[in-house]
């Protein structure tokens, strides 16, 4: 028994030996020298690969901060501050702190408010239908309902709502990576300041037609007459191409363009209930863009717009 | 106003489609059923309704209740599935048996993968094989049922061909001494009938007349199964010139064993074979040579189902590396 | 009979409308002359409102190389320079006319005699040309006096004549070739002198006999054209295709069809190019079949550029009630049109009527790899491939399948027995990754 055992023990220890040698060998001639602080700054790294920095994923963004040597125009819109400062802190270098951004869809033409004119019949791709035409509807600037925003999303932030034909963001699961605003072909989704608490004043339009030609098309068209703008007491709206347009820099969440706003484009959602004065009507009030509260205590009533 | 439909073009589609495909698959088949209900009689439609009804079934069950996706079981592909696995199945089996190969089909070889267009391996085959290895003796019962319309079949002898010969030539006789032991076994009985085997081997004539069809309808090109025939042609020829008397002649090899109905329904299946003319041939080739090599050296008597599972896996290879002819030659600089 | 080998379909070629001989269409009310009637820059108006203008005066001057002249096709007063929506509904600039009356440019010959003698020069040719705002007329509108001057260092050896009209319904190419021949020959013998070259060919699809016949008459005068009949095969009009039909030639991918040395014109642009050297008639006007196997009637119109589709359909009657999809241009490449009030372009060849039966999409279903894609791809790709890489955006990976070879003929979605919507994916990511390409630094 022992003639077989002990030539087998040997043999196999000398090709494990051999073996070993040959790969330590290998791993020498294909060493690739790399900066161990890339794969410490890679380890805070969120680690969804979205791109959202503008990199390749989160190895070339560490790669680029660590090259850099300094962290100015790097965001990880994914882990955000959080995970800013921990880079900062591998890295020792200083980050300034960036306020949370959110995915806007800024365009209500729900089936209800917004007629089709045609029937489209060719394959489900916002980018397919608007290379060919204007859309199926009077308005040519809204959103094409088809999608490619939610197929972009990798945190599965988006869904269409049925009802309305419309995307809606998750305000908890988007991380602001920009993906649904390149994905867009039309330019409805933008990044918001989140706001405090989440409450924010949007346009929740982008129509630059006429007044009356975007009335037509669209219920809630913004018809760019302006009243907002004279209302705000901040500065922060402008009329541009029959279309207003809030700076989030610069609102004050006061909420009187809302109020002002004859069609409703104006948005203000995340409010706290106001006093009883005008209770919109829930028939009338769809569904808002961001349906869960993210504030706890502050109950999430998402106020399309009262009187 | 009119709603007008808008879309981009092309505006106009040709009359084909999936539905229609399988379809004119299965019409190419009954002529062989035919010939086999005539002389298997009740077995052989027992093993064509069971085959397909057991395949649909199983397609509707998992789809409708395991994946919850839109039920497809009429674009026929379930149906054509169970269909030619009754055909590959000795006329004997039990309803049971073919129950079982219809789950296996179906279940594991093409729901598993993500259903229609995604599996790697022919369904029936995969079926049939696990028939092969799991119950080999039922596999190889070539005895023949009683049909409604003869008393027996009066020649078939419960054999085939591939298997005497295996046997015989294990017994250290040569090819013309079992022949002559054997006079059923000539080509005429090869092309109509009179041949043990399976369910649709019966009759080499009606195969190809289902052939025939299948290349007026253009619902398949005859690259592949002429390229599995022509090889298995030329390789069994070439044994049999050098040696006669161990190896039969390719006419014999081309008539017997599945081998038409593994390349003209079974080899062809879209989803199982390359997509381009060059892969085509490389495929048939492969098949063609695989098949000589199963029959003369293999444990099995016939090698036409192993040779296209095998083939089947470098499929996916095949359509990567083997790209049709591209129009133009590329111009430098991209000027 | 000769063809080019790659690929190709063979659709139904429903030619209902080819025994109506071209009437005029009447002049309308309104013209709306859209600024954009050729590939390249659209032109800038130099009308204004209120201007009085003529059949035939300079309404319109390019704005770049690729740019082309445009006329005006009625003559009154400009009653608005402003953007309307064209086919697509998307804003463009038109020169909005009402008409008063019908009265021409006192240059243009308007009467029928055929001129044969060629008293030009080749620079006056390719000059007058570009002054009569003269585009493609086979699908491109690509301006013909860029077509006509080969860039430095490649030299034309043959003129190539598209008298295919492979895609299915359309009849105003036939009609053309039975009713001008003479003036098509001269055309294009205009068109050889100006390129310098001595061969021409005329390749016309074996579905139209009459024409072939007719033609093969005429051309008997001018021994340097070839008529060629085509085997029926869709697209053979392709100018690759064609180019290997009639010469055996092969253009090079990313090329150019000067690069196998031959220039491409459709028989159409032979007509206008006639009347513009011969008969000083700037391109306006042009032959538009109005079809449909659900419309009562079938015309072949010679129809002034910028008149509504609406008119149009009107003035053969209601439109079918059936009609679903209305299409300007063939069923393989034309453009569905969604605004009725847009308006004809010089070098529009046909407004379609189909059916919700005939043009409605099936719902897709899963690919079943049977190749069939493969086999008609005229350009040798794989359109299957191509889709599943477009559809997880791998644009390197398309690059390498040669995607930017796609001609857009259709006729992968016209044969995929999985309803699958190929072309619409291969449209957009090529469009994609010719933007990467271009953006790419030249080396």
């Amino acid at each position: 028994m022992g003639t077989i055992i002990i030539p087998t023990v040997v043999s196999l220890s000398v090709l494990g030996l051999v073996l070993a040698i040959v790969l330590y060998l290998v791993a020498q001639k294909f060493k690739v020298e790399e900066d161990p602080r890339i794969d410490d700054v890679e380890a805070v790294m969120p680690g969804a690969n979205c791109g959202g920095c503008g990199f390749a994923g989160c190895r070339a963004f560490a790669e680029n901060c660590v090259k850099a040597g300094s962290l100015d125009g790097f965001f990880c819109p994914v882990g955000g501050n959080a995970v800013m400062q921990k880079v900062a802190d591998t890295l020792g270098l200083q980050v300034e702190e960036k306020e949370p951004m959110v995915a806007v869809v800024r365009c209500h033409g729900t089936c209800d408010n917004r007629e089709t004119t045609n029937i489209y019949d060719g394959c489900t791709s916002c980018k397919v239908k608007a290379n060919l035409y204007s859309g199926d509807t009077g308005c040519k600037y809204g959103c094409l309902g088809c999608g490619d925003c939610v197929q972009a999303c990798k945190f599965g932030a988006i869904s269409m709502n049925p009802k309305t034909g419309l995307p809606e963001v998750d305000e908890n699961k988007c991380t602001a990576c920009g993906a649904c605003v390149k994905a867009c072909p039309k330019g409805v989704i933008e990044l918001r300041n989140k706001g405090k608490k989440s409450m924010r004043v949007f346009v929740k339009c982008i129509n630059k037609d006429k007044g009356a030609v975007a009335r037509k098309a669209c219920k809630v068209a913004c018809i760019g007459c302006g009243k907002c703008k004279t209302v705000c007491p901040f500065d922060a709206i402008t009329v541009e191409n029959n279309v207003a347009y809030i700076d989030f820099t610069k609102c004050r969440l006061c909420r009187k363009c809302a109020e002002a706003c004859p069609t409703k484009a104006i948005w203000d959602v995340n409010f706290p209930v106001r006093v009883p004065k005008a209770e919109p009507k829930p028939a009338a009030a769809p569904a808002p863009a961001a349906a869960p509260a993210p504030a706890p205590e502050v109950k999430p009533v998402e106020t399309p717009k009262n009187e | 106003m009119r709603k007008l439909i808008v879309s981009p073009s092309p505006h106009i589609h040709s009359v084909e489609n999936t539905q229609r495909i399988m379809r004119d698959v299965i019409i190419a088949l009954c002529p062989s059923l035919l010939v086999s209900i005539y002389f298997f009689g009740f077995s052989a439609i027992k093993l064509a309704l069971v085959g397909v009804a057991a395949c649909v079934g199983v397609e509707y069950v998992i789809q409708k209740y395991i994946l919850k996706t839109k039920v497809t079981i009429n674009d026929y592909t379930a149906a054509l599935t169970g269909l030619l696995l009754a055909l590959n199945l000795p006329p004997s089996s039990p309803g049971w048996m073919i129950l079982i190969g219809s789950i296996v089909a179906i279940g594991v070889a093409k729901m598993t993968f993500g259903g229609l267009g995604q599996n790697i391996f022919n369904p029936a085959l995969v079926g049939r094989v696990f028939l092969l290895v799991s119950f080999p003796v039922l596999m190889t019962d070539w005895s023949v049922p009683e049909s409604w319309f003869r008393d027996g079949v009066d020649a078939a002898t419960g054999a085939t061909p591939l298997a005497l010969l295996k046997e015989g030539l294990a017994n250290g006789l040569t090819v013309d001494q079992i022949m002559a032991a054997n006079p059923d076994i000539s080509y005429v009985h090869m092309l109509f009938t009179k041949i043990g085997g399976s369910v649709g081997e019966v009759s080499a004539l009606a195969l190809i007349l289902g052939f025939v069809y299948l290349l007026v309808r253009r619902v398949i090109k005859p690259t592949i199964p002429l390229s599995i025939l022509g090889t298995i042609f030329v390789v069994s020829g070439i044994f049999w010139l050098v040696n006669p008397e161990q190896f039969t002649d390719p006419i014999f090899n081309i008539l017997t064993g599945g081998v038409l109905l593994g390349a003209i329904f079974m080899a062809t299946d879209y989803v199982t074979s390359p997509m381009n003319t060059t892969g085509q041939i490389i495929f048939g080739v492969g098949i063609g040579l695989l098949t000589v090599l199963i029959r003369y050296f293999g444990a099995y008597p016939e090698g036409v189902s192993f040779a296209i599972l095998i083939m089947n896996m470098a499929v996916p290879l095949l359509n990567k590396y083997c790209k049709p002819a591209r129009f133009g030659k590329e111009v430098k600089n991209g000027k | 009979m000769k063809t080019f080998k790659i690929g190709g379909v063979h659709p139904n070629d429903s030619k209902i409308s080819k025994d109506c001989a071209i009437e005029d269409f009447p002049v309308l009310e309104r013209a709306y002359l859209s600024m954009a009637q050729h590939l390249g820059a659209p032109a800038e108006p130099i009308v204004q409102k209120g201007d009085k203008v003529k059949v035939g005066q300079l309404i319109a001057k390019p704005s770049g190389f690729v740019s082309a002249n445009i006329h005006s096709s009625v003559s009154g007063t400009v009653a608005a320079v402003e953007p309307y929506a064209d086919l697509a509904g998307n804003p463009v600039m038109h020169v909005i006319i009402d008409v008063e009356g019908d009265e021409w440019e006192e240059s243009i010959d308007r009467t029928p005699d055929v001129v044969r003698e060629i008293k030009l020069s080749k620079e006056e040719i390719i000059k007058k040309i570009q002054e009569c705002g003269i585009v493609g007329l086979g699908g491109a509108s690509f301006p013909t006096h860029i077509k006509l001057t080969p860039p430095p260092g490649k030299v034309a050896e043959y003129l190539l004549i598209n008298g295919a009209e492979c895609e299915p319904f359309l009849t105003s190419d036939y009609r053309l070739m039975l009713e001008q021949p003479e003036q098509v020959l001269i055309g294009a013998k205009i068109m050889m002198k100006a390129l310098d070259v001595t061969k021409c060919r005329f390749g016309v699809e074996e579905n139209k006999p009459e024409a072939i016949a007719k033609l093969k008459t005429f051309a008997a005068q001018y021994p340097e054209i070839e008529i060629v009949p085509l085997k029926k095969k869709y697209p053979q009009g392709g100018e690759k295709q064609l180019i290997e039909a009639l010469t055996g030639r092969r253009v090079p991918s990313m090329g150019l069809p000067i690069d196998a040395g031959a220039v491409v014109q459709n028989c159409g642009t032979a007509l206008a190019v006639y009347e513009a050297v011969q008969k000083n008639k700037p391109l306006f006007e042009g032959i538009v079949t109005v079809t449909g196997n659900c419309s009562e009637q079938q015309r072949n119109f010679r129809l002034r550029a910028g008149t509504p589709i609406i008119n149009l359909l009107d003035a053969i009657g209601r439109i079918p009630a059936d009609a679903a999809k209305i299409i300007s241009g063939g069923p393989m490449m034309g453009k569905a049109v969604s605004n009725l009030l847009a308006a004809t372009v010089k070098s529009s060849s046909a407004i379609l009527m189909l059916t919700e039966e005939e043009t409605k999409r099936k719902p897709e279903s899963n690919c079943i790899r049977c190749g069939k894609c493969i086999d008609a791809c005229p350009m040798g790709l794989e359109p299957y491939l191509l889709v599943r890489y477009a559809r997880a955006n791998m644009f390197d990976e398309l690059e390498t399948e040669k995607i930017y070879d796609c001609i857009e003929c259709g006729c992968c979605l016209f044969s995929c027995p999985a309803y699958i919507p190929l072309l619409d994916h291969i449209r957009a990511a090529k469009a994609e990754v010719m933007k990467i390409m271009r953006s790419r630094p030249k080396k």
